[in-house]
């Protein structure tokens, strides 16, 4: 679904990523973690086309994104899911839904989003900066579910939420999971990152330092919460 | 009584202007970012325009209140294409000096071709008269300027916050970066919302003819009030800026009303307010802080 090839990035002079290479097949969820600053946002900005100052090649579903605007490649099929949670001020929770265009094959209707987020329904006229953190997220996740997109890019979507937000955000990414849906997933949270993931890669000074399979998480936990400095 | 409503008739018309021009400064500046400076030049083009098209092509006033806001608004995509857009990737103030070059441009053209003498414009004759309302006559050409400009202020208020392109246009006014991640092309946004501000300055100046001396300066003097009136409204604010161009298109005339020795005053008067409203309210009456880029 998604192909990462040599992906290097800059913030002017300072080099943060030093070719990052990584695959995502469809219905897979593949988190990136690694300390703060390491580079995982700015890798995610790449992959959107967010960050002008980038080389290499970024491929979705054996189309190349690489030099497109980030409107196209939203309309490809990525799902953007920012670590900020992207709310607006002036659009109501209702508007920010149906902001985005469909672009996928199997988008949630209104409806679906609405059965599984009631709050949101609750709240529908209210702008949705005015939602509660964990409200927003769960708008930030319903948003892109409703576009239908193929690859989501989440930016640590479980910061700050309480454990049953947590086990909601889990339950939607397992269920978009087996729509065929891809999830590239920045956590900082292993455990939680073990429930929903497949595969994992450790960054670190803007490399892919290690590649782990979910049951070598758990084996080898104690050293990756060192590495991670939590 | 009576003299307090005629004062306070005269003072919504004069906010009617402030207010139309206010509002298509901050539709502008909303989405560019651009403080256009010009948009008191382009006040006056829709007077002079009036004013050329009925001399010379013997065109009416209806004529003149389509033409030339579409006629502007053309303008101002050109403008924004070829000029405006060169510098969008620089500091705000360039275009903000490019469009005070072309205040300069457009006044000295118009003057070396007219002179600075006011070119006398009469209302149409069906609004010549004065319409009798209960307290007293109301000038009827008045009363159509103050009807349009409050229609012109609640469609555009409802073309915001009603349909689907103003949804995209304030989704892409206060979040552009993430409007693009969802799929939006801002950038195809930029160019219709510069004209249609610009129309909107043109429409000021095309119902300003009849009643305003029609000059190349005439759009000079009034601009600054109206920086002023956008600064108090909340830079940006849709809302904001046609509230405060109302607001104080009132206070001005009833501090007139009080007469001569008052007159100084009622031309600070703006800039005083200004002047509060930022102690107590950085970002205006109605603007947000700006979220950290
Ligand atoms: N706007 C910016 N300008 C300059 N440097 C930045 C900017 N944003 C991030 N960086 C730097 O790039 C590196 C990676 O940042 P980021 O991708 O946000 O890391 P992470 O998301 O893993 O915490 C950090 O060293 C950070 O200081
Ligand atoms: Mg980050």
């Amino acid at each position: 679904m998604l192909r990462i090839d040599d992906l290097s990035a800059w913030y002017g002079e300072a080099q943060v990523l030093r070719g990052v290479s990584l695959e995502i097949a469809a219905g897979e969820v593949v988190t990136l973690c690694g300390r703060n600053g390491a580079g995982k946002t700015t890798l995610l900005r790449c992959v959107m086309g967010l960050h002008p100052g980038q080389r290499g090649t970024v491929e979705l579903a054996g189309r190349t994104l690489s030099g497109q605007p980030a409107h196209r490649r939203a309309r490809a099929g990525l799902g953007w899911v920012p670590d900020d949670r992207g709310c607006y001020a002036t659009l109501t929770v209702a508007e920010t839904l149906s902001l985005p265009p469909v672009v996928g094959p199997s988008p949630w209707s209104l409806e679906q989003v609405y059965d599984a987020f009631p709050h949101l329904h609750a709240r529908r006229n209210a702008p949705s900066t005015t939602l509660s953190g964990g409200e927003q997220q769960m708008l930030a996740l319903a948003r892109v579910l409703r576009m239908g997109a193929r690859l989501l890019l989440c930016d640590e979507p479980t910061e700050g939420l309480s454990p049953l937000l947590v086990a909601q955000v889990g339950d939607i990414l397992r269920q978009a999971k087996q729509h065929g849906v891809a999830v590239l997933l920045v956590e900082q949270n292993l455990h939680f990152a073990t429930t929903v993931a497949d595969r994992h890669h450790l960054l670190a000074e803007g490399r892919v330092v290690e590649s782990l399979e979910n049951s070598e998480v758990a084996a080898r936990e104690k050293d990756l919460l060192a590495y991670l400095g939590i | 009584m009576v003299n307090f409503l005629q004062h306070t008739f005269n003072g919504l018309v004069g906010g009617a202007f402030l207010a139309l021009l206010a509002l298509g400064l901050a539709v502008i500046f909303g989405m560019l970012r651009v403080v256009n400076f010009a948009h008191g030049a382009i006040y006056m083009l829709g007077a002079f325009g009036a004013y050329v098209l009925l001399t010379e092509v013997g065109l009416s006033f209806w004529w003149a209140l389509l033409v030339m806001p579409i006629a502007l608004a053309l303008f101002g995509m050109a403008l924004e294409r070829l000029l405006v857009a060169r510098l969008a990737r620089l500091d705000p103030l360039y275009n903000f000096l490019l469009t005070f070059g072309l205040t300069l441009i457009l006044q000295d053209a118009v003057k070396s071709r007219y002179g600075v003498q006011s070119s006398p414009y009469d209302a149409p004759a069906i609004l010549s008269g004065t319409l009798d309302l209960g307290a007293f006559d109301f000038p009827a050409y008045r009363v159509f300027v103050l009807v349009m400009a409050v229609a012109v202020c609640v469609g555009v208020w409802w073309l915001l916050s009603r349909t689907r392109v103003g949804m995209v246009v304030r989704a892409a006014t206060e979040r552009p970066e993430l409007s693009t991640a969802l799929g939006i092309d801002v950038g195809r946004w930029v160019t219709p919302v510069f004209g249609f501000g610009i129309g909107l300055a043109g429409l000021a100046g095309v119902l300003a003819a009849p009643i305003r001396a029609v000059n190349p300066l005439m759009g000079a003097d009034l601009i600054i009030v109206v920086f002023a009136v956008v600064v108090i409204g909340g830079l940006g604010s849709i809302f904001g800026s046609v509230a405060a161009g109302f607001a104080i298109g009132l206070v001005q005339a009833w501090v007139q009303a009080l007469g001569e020795d008052w007159a100084l005053l009622s031309q600070v008067l703006v800039f005083l307010v200004m002047a509060g409203v930022l102690l107590w309210r950085p970002a205006g009456l109605f603007g947000r802080e700006e979220a950290p880029a």
